[in-house]
């Protein structure tokens, strides 16, 4: 026992003894070289900051980090150099080299270090060149990237030692860049440069860019024609990246429509009924989705990433037996009619809405994203939140359901049919009033689902229907009706064109250009881009 | 020959209905100017410009029957028509204004000044003169109702799709008269009216000259319509809705006589909202809203269409009991005027004239109106639209 404890405690001073070593040799250059800070102006301070970043030691960063933020003073009295931090009057102290506390010191008995700015360029090149030996290699990216900014030519010399040493590739190629940025601006040989330009192609980016054009207005003759064409290929570059970025978030804009439009697609499409309460059905979705997350949140907690997944079905049954019930109540006594249809379910949508904004109050409610939609990341050169991502797949999803559900299912057969010769369909025994409330039903939960998926990227308010049942419309009309295909091209034609648009037009001018476009292709195809061909048409 | 009689005994009417008109556009003005204070036939001066709006609205739903009620062309836009009316008026209200603005400039309207512009657009030229302003008035929702009717009739846009189309042009419109860019003073509109035609616009007797002005528009609105539908034209244009495809089997040349109606009925539209703004004061885009115009067509349908006297009573009784409604139960507004949307479609397809005109019995009435409706059904408007 006794002799484990003494191991124990010899161990221990050892251990103290190699941690003060330091600070007790007062041979050790480097405290000679702090001690040296303090004396004369500035020209002499900065020699003794290159001294310091020459020796190459890491614990130098962090005394010049104290220098930079103005941390680094000296004791009155006995001139030694300290580090202290802290407010008021009364300053916690340390020693700059070993970090060990030295306790509070009154801010009277103290001397700032002063440094300028061209000290602190000095001062946070040599951290910088300190840091790109570091250990850890996101300090070595860290310290490549801020050298990237300040591209120092003085520091080539620098990278290159540490490109040499670097094995991990990221920070590699981030030191090359820098290299390259610096080495345009010092007076290197011009193939060196060339080679530099060349990086910096490669880089690609908007920073890139940036080094580029500046390196062309001081350039000699020989260089210009590499850099005009190294501008050029990154500024291509840039374009094509912008503008899949633009295809991005048309796509996205695109599903929206498409999930906005599908249920319409059924019941106008398909039925013939024009549902102008289709944006309140959407919002009845969407407040299912808010109600089922107030309730987990009361009750359930842990649940909260599945609220989604405990909602879509709700929602597909509250807006279904809603919209069966439309088409019972309402519908049904107007068929044949569809402009008298259109006003009784403009007329329901004034009551929907008023009912939502009575019972949910008329401001935006807050429904949460879960933790798997929330976020971004970056592919390539796009950047791609996980919410809209999720929403184009799960409108593909919705739509690859419906187009089975319609072609393989024996609902979707009965709809068919009643759809295209609705005496003959009811000869042949299906009870074609059934098929239609049925048929309602099922746009009506479309939207409700797709009012799910919009509650997490729009406002949950009783509004939120009306911003969507013209664009609704407009893709179901320009898709063509009675076609589900159509549907899917018309909402993705016009997501993408919107959002090609927005750059030269603007936001709204570009949706004008969108709807004005619409009018105008209905005087060509007064039937949408896929219509229906034959008697179908007129019955 | 339902439809026949009914011009007929609307015929008998007509004259009455002008006569009525002409007796409020003078005796509203006349008991709110001369009649003391607290007299009990005194109309109260906030009710001048309040029944003044409902018979701007009453013009507007009769614009809208004569290309619905006559034609079948259901437009959800024509509150476009009504809104560019009013515009152009708002423009020549602004010039009024003159240098009595917040920014004092004598031709610059305060929004501009207020973005920085340093001349007049090229479009605002010529609205200081009221003669050109009345003239736009007319042309221009007359021409974007001819540029638009030529485009959509032309290639048989008809039903529910011209509806919708009709609805996209006034919501594109909407949200331009939104941008500040535009010209029009963007999301505020155009007001703090001053002047028009050189007296003051708050005073009574301009209110109650602007009243009379719009009993006189409506009865003149009135009787052109009366015109068009008792015309060989008119009987065309029912034909057009009835059968479309026989019509012009016939021979007819179907566009012209839609683009007519179309065209015809802008332009009253126009004069309605050029009518309104001055009495309310304001315009701003919101009235390009797709709602209101779709607020149209309930006020026509309420009174019933294809009569000329019934979208008169339904924009007015819809009207006032808005106004009503809002006063006491304005939560309730919106429950009330869905709730009318669906009552009238399914119980009064021929709205309270229909109704009334087919008999004082209820049973007689039922027959007259499923009888109705199997002519609307004959001329269904997907139904008999002819095949590509």
């Amino acid at each position: 026992m006794s002799v484990i404890r003494l191991v124990i405690s010899m161990i221990a001073t050892l251990l103290l003894l190699a941690a003060t070593a330091p600070s007790m040799a007062q041979t050790d250059p480097l405290q000679t070289l702090v001690q040296a800070l303090p004396k004369g102006g500035y020209a002499e301070r900065e020699k003794v900051i290159l001294d310091l970043a020459g020796t190459g030691d890491p614990r130098v960063a962090d005394v010049l980090g104290a220098l930079g933020k103005g941390d680094l003073y000296t004791l009155k009295d006995s001139g030694t150099v300290i580090v202290a931090t802290g407010r008021g009057n009364s300053l916690e102290t340390a020693d700059p080299l070993t970090g060990k506390a030295l306790g509070a010191v009154d801010k009277s008995g103290l001397d700032k270090i002063r440094v300028n700015n061209r000290l602190r360029r000095a001062i946070d090149s040599a951290v910088g060149q300190l840091t790109l030996m570091g250990k850890d290699p996101a300090t070595r990216l860290a310290a490549a990237q801020s050298m990237l900014k300040t591209t120092d030519p003085a520091a080539i010399g620098m990278l290159d030692t540490a490109i040499a040493q670097e094995d991990d590739a990221r920070v590699k190629t981030a030191m090359e860049q820098a290299r390259a940025a610096a080495l345009l601006k010092s007076d290197a040989a011009l193939e060196n440069k060339i080679a530099a330009i060349d990086t910096l192609i490669a880089k690609g980016d908007r920073e890139a860019l940036a080094f580029l054009t500046g390196a062309r207005s001081g350039a000699s003759a020989d260089l210009l024609p590499a850099i005009e064409s190294g501008i050029k290929s990154i500024e291509d570059k840039l374009a094509f990246w912008s503008a899949l970025q633009n295809v991005w978030y048309g796509l996205s804009l695109g599903s929206v429509l498409l999930l906005a439009a599908i249920g319409l697609a059924i019941t106008f499409g398909v039925m013939g009924v024009i549902n102008m309460a289709h944006g309140e059905i959407v919002m009845l979705g969407a407040y299912t989705t808010f109600v089922v997350q107030e309730v987990i949140r009361n009750n359930f907690p842990g649940l909260f990433d599945y609220s989604l997944a405990i909602a879509l079905p709700l929602a597909f049954l509250v807006t279904g037996a809603v919209g069966v019930a439309i088409e019972r109540g309402i519908i049904r006594w107007l068929y044949g009619r569809p402009l008298e249809t259109l006003l009784a379910t403009w007329g329901l949508s004034l009551i929907l809405q008023q009912t939502v904004r009575t019972i949910f109050g008329p401001n935006n409610r807050e429904v949460g994203n879960p933790s798997w939609m929330s976020g971004a990341f970056d592919l390539w050169g796009l950047s791609i939140t996980w919410n809209r991502l999720w929403i184009v797949i799960f409108a593909m999803i919705v739509f690859a359901v419906l187009l089975a559900v319609l072609n393989r299912t024996p609902l979707g057969l009965q709809m068919r049919a009643v759809t295209q010769n609705r005496r003959m369909a009811s000869s042949m025994g299906i009870r074609t009033p059934w098929v239609d409330a049925l048929t309602f039903g099922l746009g009506s939960g479309i939207a409700g689902i797709a009012g799910v998926a919009l509650s997490q990227i729009d406002n949950v308010s009783p509004n939120l229907g009306q911003s969507y049942i013209i664009d609704s419309f407009m893709v179901v009309v320009f898709g063509g009706v009675g076609n589900l295909w159509g549907t899917l091209v018309g909402a993705l034609t016009l997501g993408i064109a919107n959002k090609f648009l927005e750059p030269y037009a603007g936001a709204v001018l570009g949706k004008i250009l969108i709807l004005v476009f619409i009018i105008l292709f209905i005087q060509r195809r007064p039937r949408g881009l896929f219509a229906l061909k034959g008697r179908a048409v007129d019955a | 020959m339902i439809t026949q009689t009914l011009i007929r005994a609307l015929d008998r009417k007509a004259l009455f209905v002008v006569a009525l008109l002409l007796f409020i556009a003078v005796a509203v003005p006349v008991s709110n100017l001369y009649l003391p204070e607290g007299h009990p036939l005194r109309v109260p001066d906030h009710f001048v410009p309040l029944f003044g709006k409902y018979l701007t609205y009453a013009m507007l739903a009769l614009a809208l029957d004569l290309v619905w009620g006559y034609c079948g062309i259901l437009s959800l836009g024509h509150g476009a028509f009504f809104a560019l009316g009013g515009y152009a008026m708002g423009m020549y209200l602004m010039r009024q204004i003159g240098d009595r603005g917040v920014y004092a400039n004598p031709v610059l309207p305060d929004f501009m000044v207020f973005l920085n512009w340093k001349e007049l657009p090229w479009f605002w030229h010529g609205f200081d003169m009221f003669w050109f302003a009345a003239l736009m008035v007319v042309a221009v929702p007359g021409l974007l109702a001819f540029v638009f009717g030529w485009l959509a009739f032309r290639s048989r846009v008809t039903g529910v799709y011209l509806s919708i189309i009709s609805q996209a042009m006034t919501y594109a419109l909407l949200l331009a008269f939104f941008r500040n860019d535009m010209g029009f003073g963007g999301n505020n509109g155009l007001t703090d009216f001053k002047d028009i035609l050189g007296t003051p616009i708050q005073s009574g007797t301009t209110r109650a000259v602007l009243f009379a002005a719009s009993a006189i528009a409506l009865a003149l609105a009135f009787l052109v319509c009366s015109a068009i539908v008792r015309s060989k034209l008119g009987k065309v244009l029912v034909a057009v809705r009835d059968a479309e495809s026989r019509t012009r089997f016939l021979g007819y040349r179907v566009d012209n006589y839609k683009l007519f109606a179309f065209t015809a009925s802008a332009i009253i539209a126009g004069i309605a909202g050029a009518l309104y703004v001055p009495q309310v004061g304001i315009i701003n885009p919101g009235e390009f809203a797709p709602a209101n115009s779709i607020e149209i067509v309930i006020w026509t349908a309420v009174g019933g269409r294809g009569t000329l006297i019934g979208p008169i009573i339904g924009a007015v009784l819809v009207n006032a009991g808005k106004s009503w409604f809002t006063g006491v139960l304005p939560e309730f507004w919106l429950f009330a005027l869905g709730g009318l949307f669906v009552a009238v479609t399914i119980l009064l397809p021929k709205g309270i004239v229909g109704a009334f005109t087919g008999g004082w019995s209820a049973l007689k009435a039922r027959r007259a109106s499923a009888r109705a409706e199997e002519g609307t059904n004959l001329s269904g408007d997907l139904k008999t639209s002819p095949a590509e």
